[in-house]
């Protein structure tokens, strides 16, 4: 496996139909969604998206049904081709490489968990998830034992034999995942992977691929609908709404300060005890006196109140990762913040 | 006023001259380019006649025997071997035998060209809506066009015999089995052919690992119906020199032999069956992974 690539996604635009490019200056010029429908009979997929995905980290792309997350992603392996714009992969185009190229580019740099699945329905378990190692032409016994692992490490042994017509919605999505990851791509896109697999089979999955991030580090993009599992696993965040991203950053960004109502409803549910970190809310150091209590700033904020209240705390040190102060974190502040007035 | 009673037509001399003119035309290049086209053809000559040979020549316990076998392999039901083995017994209890071997190896024959000419037609078709603006109305006139007429041209070129009737057969059984591969892997999946496409599959790889496989109950309806509509023409390939249980019925017709049609009709209804269930089976057992749930 090679490292990490980045992506760069630059002034993407997608109107479906068979006029689509006539109408990108329009879009451009502000026309909306729904008036280039109504006029035009075109649907607008995505608006100027830019987005920086760095290399080795997990890029969560968020927004309600119909926003445009799938037609993001598929744009990334070009199942998808844009009305304008450029993605560069290795300082190469996607939107740009002949057939051969892209081919090969799919085979060994990207490979992706589909929302509905696809899979092989005629083919087994076993040889759905060899299926990427076998079109790049590897034999049978080398590609059955890597993709024996994969099986395994879905929780899925034992039903290697089987169709997936005889497996349940949650494990034919395990089966996905399963191919996804035997081709050890660079590259993993995952449109919506998690969507159909049960709390508890659900939270398995993000550990898997947690750790697989620890291991070896891929640059995933990953769609979900739910926060939690954003805020869990994602290194940065991305809200889509009509086909244009609204807001991106990381999860506190996202959680803090929301850029508008849209994505205030999004968050206001979560638990922010748990997502955000002393660093993103201290204050300026001064001259209060903690006694010498310090915590370290990627601390949660929950963490952060329990170790107050325990110590009797009106306020408290944040240290950096080199243990030198750079801040301070009152419990006023601290209650404030994780009841959402703040 | 007879402009009026009579639809004005063309000049009665005129259309003389053209129907001779396409006539002699015809003429002269089957003159010329005849021998040639038979030559082109001579391979085909000579696997039908080895199939038929073998065929007719093999002992007929043995010819029993890999038909019971086929069955079985195609089947897995020990019902379907005993009614094809049974319908053989009772043809050839009534005399038979020779002419159905003859045409159980025309239908083979006519039914292998048939796919190997259909298939690569039919994904064609499937690849690109121009193409299938411009296959589509050559089916239908193939479809609809009397099998006489297309006898006529056929025999000019080539005369009487073997060929010549496989190749009106082929013409008469092609037309389902081209439309029926198209629509089988139009219809295919959107999202698996993503999928296929996700992981690199190049055209080739896509078409034989995902398009043609989930396109098979399709074609395989296909086959069978090709198959069935070769039988149906077994009666008129017998006109044009074709040996089998159709020139027996072609006898009874013009000697008024009501029996030896019947016989020799019901013979053909008989391994028509046989052939339907057969290749239905095959096909349904193809099909096992679509036995589960969520489906
Ligand atoms: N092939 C297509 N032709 C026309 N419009 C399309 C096509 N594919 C998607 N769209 C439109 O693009 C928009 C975005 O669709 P997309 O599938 O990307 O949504 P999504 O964010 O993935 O939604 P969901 O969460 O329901 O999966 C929708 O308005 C949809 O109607
Ligand atoms: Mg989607």
């Amino acid at each position: 496996m090679s490292d990490p690539i980045g992506i760069q996604i630059r002034n993407l635009y997608k109107i479906f139909g068979p006029r689509g490019g006539e109408f990108v200056s329009a879009v451009q010029g502000g026309m909306s969604k729904q008036e280039l429908n109504d006029k035009h009979r075109h649907v607008l997929g995505l608006r100027d998206i830019n987005l920086d995905i760095p290399a080795g980290r997990i890029q969560v792309i968020m927004g309600l049904s119909g926003s445009g997350k799938s037609t993001l992603i598929r744009h990334i392996n070009r199942l998808i081709d844009p009305t304008a714009g450029e993605i560069m992969i290795e300082g190469q185009d996607v939107v740009r490489m002949p057939p051969a190229a892209l081919r090969s580019f799919r085979r060994h740099k990207t490979a992706m968990v589909f929302q509905k699945f696809g899979l092989l329905p005629h083919r087994t378990v076993l040889n759905n998830v060899g299926y990427g190692l076998e079109v790049q032409g590897m034999d049978a016994a080398a590609r059955n034992e890597i993709a024996m692992r994969w099986i395994e490490r879905v929780g899925l042994r034992g039903f290697e034999t089987k169709y997936p017509s005889q497996l349940s919605g949650g494990m034919q999505q395990r089966v996905g995942l399963a191919r996804a990851l035997t081709n050890d791509a660079p590259i993993l896109l995952m449109d919506e992977a998690y969507s159909a697999l049960d709390p508890l089979i659900r939270y398995d999955m993000q550990t898997v691929l947690l750790d697989l991030q620890s291991e070896v580090r891929k640059t995933i993009v990953f769609i979900t609908h739910d926060l939690d599992e954003a805020l869990r696993i994602g290194d940065r965040i991305a809200l889509l709404r009509d086909g244009s991203i609204i807001q991106q950053g990381t999860g506190q960004d996202i959680v803090l300060r929301p850029a508008d109502d849209y994505v205030s409803n999004f968050v206001q549910h979560v638990d922010r005890g748990k997502v955000v970190q002393v660093g993103s809310i201290m204050e300026p150091m001064s001259a209060s006196n903690t006694n010498g209590h310090a915590i370290p700033e990627h601390t949660t904020l929950s963490e952060a109140l329990r170790q107050m209240l325990s110590s009797r705390l009106q306020v408290i040190d944040v240290n950096d990762m080199a243990n030198r102060p750079v801040g301070q974190l009152s419990l006023e502040r601290a209650i404030a913040v994780s009841a959402g007035a703040a | 006023m007879t402009w009026l009673t009579e639809f004005p037509q063309i000049d009665n001399g005129m259309l003389r001259d053209l129907k001779r003119a396409i006539d002699d035309g015809f003429r002269n290049f089957s003159r010329s380019y005849g021998d040639a086209i038979e030559a082109v053809f001579d391979p085909l000559r000579h696997f039908l006649s080895w199939s038929e040979n073998l065929l007719t020549d093999t002992p007929w316990p043995i010819v029993l025997l890999v038909v019971g076998l086929l069955a079985w392999g195609a089947s897995r039901s020990f019902r379907i071997v005993f009614a094809c083995v049974g319908t053989l017994c009772l043809i050839g209890a009534f005399g038979m035998w020779e002419d159905t071997m003859k045409t159980i190896s025309m239908i083979l024959t006519s039914t292998l060209m048939a796919i190997a000419l259909g298939i690569p037609i039919g994904v064609l078709m499937s690849r690109s809506d121009r193409v299938q603006s411009f296959v589509s109305p050559i089916l239908d006139v193939m479809q609809t066009m009397p099998p006489f007429v297309y006898l006529i041209p056929v025999v000019m070129l080539l005369g009487i015999g073997k060929v010549p009737g496989l190749i009106a057969v082929v013409i008469y059984a092609l037309p389902p089995m081209i439309r029926l591969t198209n629509l089988g892997i139009r219809q295919v999946d959107g999202e698996v052919l993503e999928a296929a496409d996700a992981f690199g599959s190049s055209r080739w790889q896509r078409l034989v690992k995902a398009e043609l496989p989930l396109a098979m109950p399709t074609i395989m309806a296909g086959i069978n119906q090709t198959i069935m509509m070769a039988l149906a023409m077994v009666v008129i390939a017998s006109m044009i020199g074709v040996e089998g249980l159709g020139l027996p019925v072609l006898r009874a017709i013009s000697n008024q032999y009501f029996t030896l049609g019947l016989f020799n009709g019901l013979a053909i209804v008989g391994i028509a069956i046989l052939f339907d269930r057969v290749s239905q089976a095959f096909g349904h057992r193809l099909q096992k992974h679509r036995g589960g749930h969520n489906v």
